[in-house]
């Protein structure tokens, strides 16, 4: 059941007499992002409302910014869960590239513009590297990224040891924090929904994208259909490790700070983003605007609950929470929908 | 029909996303100004110190440590929230359960959203907390830096908890009066390139060059690597070595414990003296079996609680953090400002039999 498509919508259930009705059902219960985006509406809602400093556009800023790098590496990372993967080392990989782009800085004499071109470029290097290991060895992506997360992590402490890189120039550290003019919102968050829409179009209209959710119901059925399995994850995994480059030199820039444990721990909120847009973590199933709405939501949360004053802890409490829930929720509702079904497969029978 | 009805799903879930943004953007266009003048108010346009202006009741601090639930900030706080008492403010402490930066920018920012008056913070990083840190200040609050600093341009007030002067000094007149004033002594480090610890040792050396001390000869100095294992058996060759050594000062929490408890299972308990600076839950125990006399840190708490008067003399408009400016730190007394705003706390705390109860972290 978990295997299921949100959007490959069976043909037997149009087949069917009284489809109508069971549609509807099924729109209801099974659009997880659709309840997603619902309850980041009444989030932002109850938040603006009752949280004193929360509707403000100083605010808006500061949780736009939190929430860029975990949007950037959370798109890649749908498309790879999809298939039924995962990547576990893309904080230490935007670690890595923001200590390369330090070390870079610090001692090559090369423009800042060059190097950010080579982090981004490195940042596609180490991905590659979890690509070859998945898909050309054939080993499950889970161990050979968390392999690759102690791995990345422990060599951004080799290139800057446990020193920190923080003479950037001032207008490029000013940049990235930069609003649009007139509003509240950060110019960074323009790349960021340019690249979502690449993502989405591809993953949702075009075939190579169908064939990610075909790799994630079943790599051999999706095989025979004459889908290049290998092949892609590859490149998924390539376009993770660019994506992470990119972050990193958004992070470095940002906190105008290269050091070894930029966006430590990062990994596991955006796989809780991704899950909690519901996304399957067995793959083959999930949306996009999903995805975004579940970043969304997590850094709402976040945001208006430390607003609020609720301690860490507790805030670590809601995240895991979010977590089971977006995991089991999706899962209890696609059986209560299998139940519903068989009930008015059986009715006819009986009457 | 399916894709008809996917369509139509999309379509509005993309709607929604789109007029949330449009709403977070509206929300900006009026409100972004206003946003933040409630704190301060006056308090920002002083340009000149008052020193003879009243502290304020009232104030909104926050303490923000470089974690959560590390014991070594929760006295430091609570020494913080005993001044905060005392000037009848608001105290609040928050902060990460990691040590890392950027999760402390994210509380900089929540702070400065909430119009604090005064952020007292430890940094895990002198640059990266900088650009949150301007922002809160441009907001009206002011920024005291204490334990760790941050760029000086980056806040008003660093409270230092001690001077390398200091710690020589007072490293130094310990063993002295453990020893009897005479006989050889080992100095056991941490690291041989530790900058601190070599600084300390370089104006230790100076120290003991004074007539008071010329009985004292230096033997040697060791290194242990902050390791627990390294400093134990430096303490073992050290004693080998020397048969004629009195005395050992290790300057390094992980050393002086690791010395502590070599000594107190051997047949030096007592007659090789030790001191250092540790923490008094370390050291109990050999301060108790009368292995350590004496040894010393700076108190936490004392560096809390300076720390928040020192905010909240900035924020009444006593001090601007210019070198000189002089403000009362109740029971701790008068402190004047040095260059670049740092104000030392004062020569570490002595800890012995008779004291070290009354100290938790």
């Amino acid at each position: 059941m978990a295997h299921d498509s949100l959007y490959a919508a069976p043909p037997a259930v149009e087949a069917e007499p009284g489809a109508g009705r069971l549609a509807t059902l099924r729109g209801l219960l099974g659009s997880w992002d659709a309840v997603i985006v619902g309850a980041l509406v009444v989030a932002v809602l109850v938040a603006g409302l009752t949280v004193e400093n929360f509707a403000t556009g100083r605010n808006a800023q500061f949780l736009l910014l939190d929430l860029v790098p975990l949007a950037l590496i959370a798109l890649p990372m749908t498309l790879i869960v999809i298939t039924g993967e995962i990547d576990l080392s893309v904080a230490s990989m935007v670690g890595l590239c923001s200590t390369l782009m330090g070390q870079l800085w610090l001692s090559s004499g090369l423009s800042l513009e060059l190097i950010c071109v080579l982090v981004v470029l490195l940042g596609a290097v180490l991905g590659a590297v979890n690509g070859l290991f998945v898909t050309g060895f054939g080993l499950p992506s889970l161990a050979v990224t968390i392999g690759t997360l102690a791995l990345y992590r422990g060599l951004s402490f080799v290139v800057l040891g446990d020193q920190a890189v923080a003479d950037f120039p001032a207008d490029w550290t000013a940049a990235v924090v930069r609003n649009i003019p007139g509003t509240s919102i950060p110019v960074v968050v323009v790349p960021l929904l340019l690249l979502a829409l690449v993502f989405g179009v591809v993953l949702h209209a075009t075939p190579a994208g169908r064939a990610l959710y075909a790799m994630g119901n079943n790599d051999q059925a999706a095989t025979f259909t004459g889908v290049s399995v290998a092949r892609t994850k590859f490149w998924l995994f390539v376009v993770s490790g660019a994506v992470c480059g990119l972050v990193g030199i958004f992070w470095t820039l940002r906190y105008a700070s290269a050091r070894g444990d930029n966006a430590t721990g990062l990994e596991l909120t955006v796989v809780t983003a991704v899950l909690l847009g519901g996304v399957s973590i067995f793959g083959g199933r999930g949306a996009l605007l999903g995805v975004l709405a579940g970043v969304l939501l997590l850094g709402v949360l976040r945001n208006a609950l430390q607003l609020a004053d609720v301690d860490a802890n507790a805030l670590t409490i809601v995240t895991g929470t979010l977590l089971i829930a977006s995991v089991v929720l999706p899962n209890a509702v696609a059986d209560i929908r299998a139940r519903l079904h068989r009930r008015r497969q059986r009715r006819p029978v009986a009457s | 029909m399916s894709a008809y009805r996917r369509g139509l799903r999309v379509g509005a879930t993309s709607l929604t996303l789109a007029a949330l943004l449009l709403s977070a953007a509206a929300c900006g266009g009026t409100t972004r100004d206003n946003s933040g003048n409630d704190a301060g108010g006056g308090t920002q346009a002083s340009g000149g110190a008052n020193p003879d202006a009243a502290i304020k009741e009232g104030l909104k601090i926050a303490f923000l440590p470089k974690q959560l639930n590390n014991p070594y900030f929760t006295v430091s706080d609570n020494g913080g929230k005993d001044a905060v008492t005392e000037i009848k403010g608001e105290f609040k402490e928050v902060g990460p359960s990691e040590a890392s930066a950027s999760s402390q920018v994210s509380y900089i920012n929540t702070l400065s959203q909430q119009g604090m008056d005064v952020i007292v913070t430890s940094a895990n990083d002198p640059n990266a907390i900088c650009g949150a840190l301007n922002q809160a200040k441009a907001a009206g609050a002011k920024i005291v830096t204490f334990d760790s600093d941050t760029k000086p341009e980056c806040r008003q007030i660093f409270v230092n908890q001690v001077t390398a002067e200091g710690i020589a000094e007072n490293q130094v007149k310990l063993i002295s009066q453990q020893i009897g004033g005479e006989g050889e002594i080992a100095i056991l480090s941490a690291t041989a390139n530790a900058t601190n610890q070599n600084a300390w040792i370089a104006l230790m050396k100076d120290e003991l060059k004074k007539p008071e001390y010329s009985k004292i000869k230096l033997v040697t100095v060791a290194y242990g690597n902050d390791d627990d294992q390294k400093s134990f058996q430096e303490t073992q060759g050290l004693l080998q070595s020397y048969p004629n050594l009195k005395g050992i000062i290790s300057p390094t929490t992980v050393g002086v414990a690791a010395a502590g408890r070599y000594l107190s299972g051997s047949q030096y308990k007592g007659k090789v003296k030790l001191t250092g600076l540790g923490t008094p839950n370390q050291m109990r125990q050999y301060v108790k079996d009368g292995t350590v006399d004496a040894f010393a840190l700076w108190s936490p708490a004392d560096l809390g609680y300076l720390a928040a008067y020192a905010g909240a003399a900035l924020a009444s408009g006593q001090i601007t953090g210019a070198e000189g400016d002089k403000f009362k730190a109740g029971k701790l007394g008068e402190f004047t400002v040095g260059k670049d705003g740092v104000v030392v706390l004062g020569p570490p705390t002595v800890f012995d039999k008779n004291n070290i109860d009354q100290f938790q972290f």
